[in-house]
């Protein structure tokens, strides 16, 4: 029985090896300088990259992180404030419900809010879904960290006169800052993969696109396009693509594992 | 105590607090609204007819549920089994070095996007699933239903192997976290009685966690059936109802990718909306259960990212 539980964790980690190893062997070819300089090519013609993708991304992420962060830490602080009433087990509930709510699900709900009242796709209707699914995410990690400051902190700076929400903000915030910042991190990298609210809220663009107003490219929806496509020179940049996106999500997840090391001691037998 | 800005600062951060309530109902409202047409047209018939056809305008969603629901049980039935090997070895067999590698190794499964599943499962897995995993398969256990029919690689199969990878780093981080919270006292009796090791952790370890263990199967399942972008690339895409687990499907989440940009009848688009909200009704109740499972052991713990 020993065995087999051993036999479980290789099989495990059997797929991981084998889907890092093929990235980097397929994307390698692709992997050029001009992946993230140039723009796409016509089909037929060879060369040419992903930068509009990029830069879409970038844009998109940036829309996200501005509705995700404040709304999350906020409510994360509001947890902290309002500990154990009826009203935070709610809120704790809605969050953890809204991080099980399928992607594509937020996707048509946004649509319906954002894209059918604007009249068109737009890069800010992407950012919108992506910020919403980035929400519960910050919040529940703020609140774990803030969960984690001394009473005696926020005590000792209110006795000392300071307004309460000084004492939160810049007190009890702050003593909790590493992790706070860990656990945005670990979710910017968890949305900067997501493509299926994209599909039909940013929509995708194969221009140069700075306008959060209009369609805007996104790296996930170009490689999911290049990745269906017929096209042998699209498919090596599809890897290409998936390579540098795989790069920059593991990275942010082992770099902050490795930085912070508060999630590995977290199901430590007591 | 509070005046002034202080009131004004628990009021806005109430207000995000409650943006997480919003959305929620929100998205209720709105998938309600958006599917209203439809309902109103078909009533219950939407969810036993059994024809999906935009041109004509017929919309029936049994196809659909049937590859929802038999790709995501193939999915569970892969990864439920091997998600609690892993998590026995790693609360009860592994040392704790070892335990603070393999545990965040398994978790990394979680952080690849969906895209890249796809991805992988149209170039590597399919060929493979095609040419070497499905006759093998076809032979050895032809004599089901289940199991014959041409060897396509694309379809239900290579869409339930690919979730079966997703969701097992869910599935294992939650049974390990529900292990570890078994008191030791439980462990020390049924030694003091003579058990085995084993016997121990079937007896003292996984009946105690029975709760803990469904609910973490569950909320794998409520991850499956929302899964989009890779079970998109690899399942075929067709709604139909077939016996053969080779045979292309099409499924909740794959269906409202392919066809929702591209929709442009009345009806066809809020068809979709109530696919949308369907999903989102069984996920929501799948993972509320799944939830007061785990809780109910592991009281505080972070949400699974």
């Amino acid at each position: 029985m020993i065995l087999c539980c051993v036999g479980c964790t290789l099989i495990a980690l059997v797929p991981l090896l084998l889907i890092t190893t093929q990235l980097v062997q397929r994307g390698w070819e692709a992997f050029t300088p001009a992946l993230f300089t140039a723009l796409p090519r016509p089909v037929g013609e060879s060369g040419g990259g992903m930068a509009n993708a990029f830069v879409g991304s970038g844009l998109i992420l940036l829309l996200a992180a501005g509705i995700g962060i404040p709304l999350g830490i906020g409510g994360g602080l509001f947890l902290a404030h309002t500990r154990s009433t009826r009203l935070a087990a709610w809120v704790r509930f809605a969050a953890d419900l809204q991080s099980g709510t399928p992607s594509i699900v937020t996707g048509i709900f946004v649509y319906a809010l954002c894209v059918t009242t604007l009249g068109h796709f737009s890069g800010l209707a992407g950012g919108i879904a992506l910020g919403l699914i980035m929400i519960p995410l910050v919040l529940r990690t703020t609140e774990e960290m803030l969960r984690l400051v001394p009473r005696e902190v926020r005590e000792g700076a209110i006795a000392l006169g300071i307004p309460y929400w000084r004492v939160m903000c810049s007190v009890v915030l702050r003593a909790a800052r590493s992790g706070i910042v860990t656990g945005i991190l670990l979710s910017l990298a968890r949305i900067a993969g997501e493509t299926a609210p994209l599909l039909f809220t940013t929509l995708g663009n194969p221009n140069w696109s700075f306008d959060p107003l209009q369609p805007l490219a996104a790296l996930p929806l170009q490689i999911f396009t290049y990745a269906i496509s017929p096209f042998a020179a699209w498919q090596r940049q599809a890897w290409a693509g998936a390579l540098a996106l795989i790069g920059f999500v593991l990275l942010l997840n082992l770099g902050t594992r490795i930085c912070f090391r508060t999630s590995s001691s977290a199901g430590d037998k007591p | 105590m509070f005046r002034g800005t202080d009131r004004l600062f628990i009021r806005l951060i109430g207000c995000a607090a409650l943006s997480a309530i919003g959305v929620q109902l929100a998205m209720a409202l709105f998938l309600g609204h958006g599917a209203f047409p439809i309902l109103a047209h078909a009533g219950w018939g939407f969810l036993t007819d059994s024809v999906w056809n935009p041109v004509l305008d017929h919309f029936g969603a049994l196809p659909i549920l049937y590859g929802t629901v038999l790709s995501a049980l193939l999915a569970l039935c892969l990864a439920a089994p091997l998600g609690f090997g892993i998590a026995i070895f790693l609360a009860e067999l592994a040392p704790r070095w070892l335990r603070a590698v393999v545990g965040p190794l398994v978790e990394l499964l979680a952080a690849i996007p969906s895209v890249i599943y796809g991805l992988w499962g149209i170039f590597v897995l399919i060929p493979w699933l095609r040419d070497s995993g499905e006759p093998h398969l076809i032979r050895a256990l032809g004599f089901l239903p289940l199991f014959r029919g041409p060897a396509y690689g694309i379809g239900l199969f290579a869409a339930g192997v690919i979730l079966a990878i997703m969701i097992l780093p869910i599935i294992t981080a939650l049974s390990r976290d529900v292990l570890l919270a078994v008191p030791n006292t439980q462990r020390e009796a049924a030694l003091a009685l003579g058990a085995t090791r084993w016997e121990m952790i079937r007896i003292a370890v996984l009946r105690y966690g029975r709760s803990g263990l469904l609910g973490a199967v569950f909320l794998g399942l409520g991850r499956a059936l929302g899964e989009t972008m890779a079970v998109t690339m690899v399942i075929g895409n067709r709604p139909d109802i077939t016996a053969s687990l080779f045979a292309p499907a099409q499924t909740m989440a794959s269906l409202l990718a392919n066809e929702f940009a591209e929709a442009t009848g009345e009806l066809h688009r809020s068809a979709l909306f109530a696919v949308g909200l369907l999903l989102f009704v069984v996920t929501l109740g799948i993972n509320a259960l799944a939830r007061v499972m785990v809780h109910r052991l592991v009281p505080q713990r972070r949400s699974v990212a």
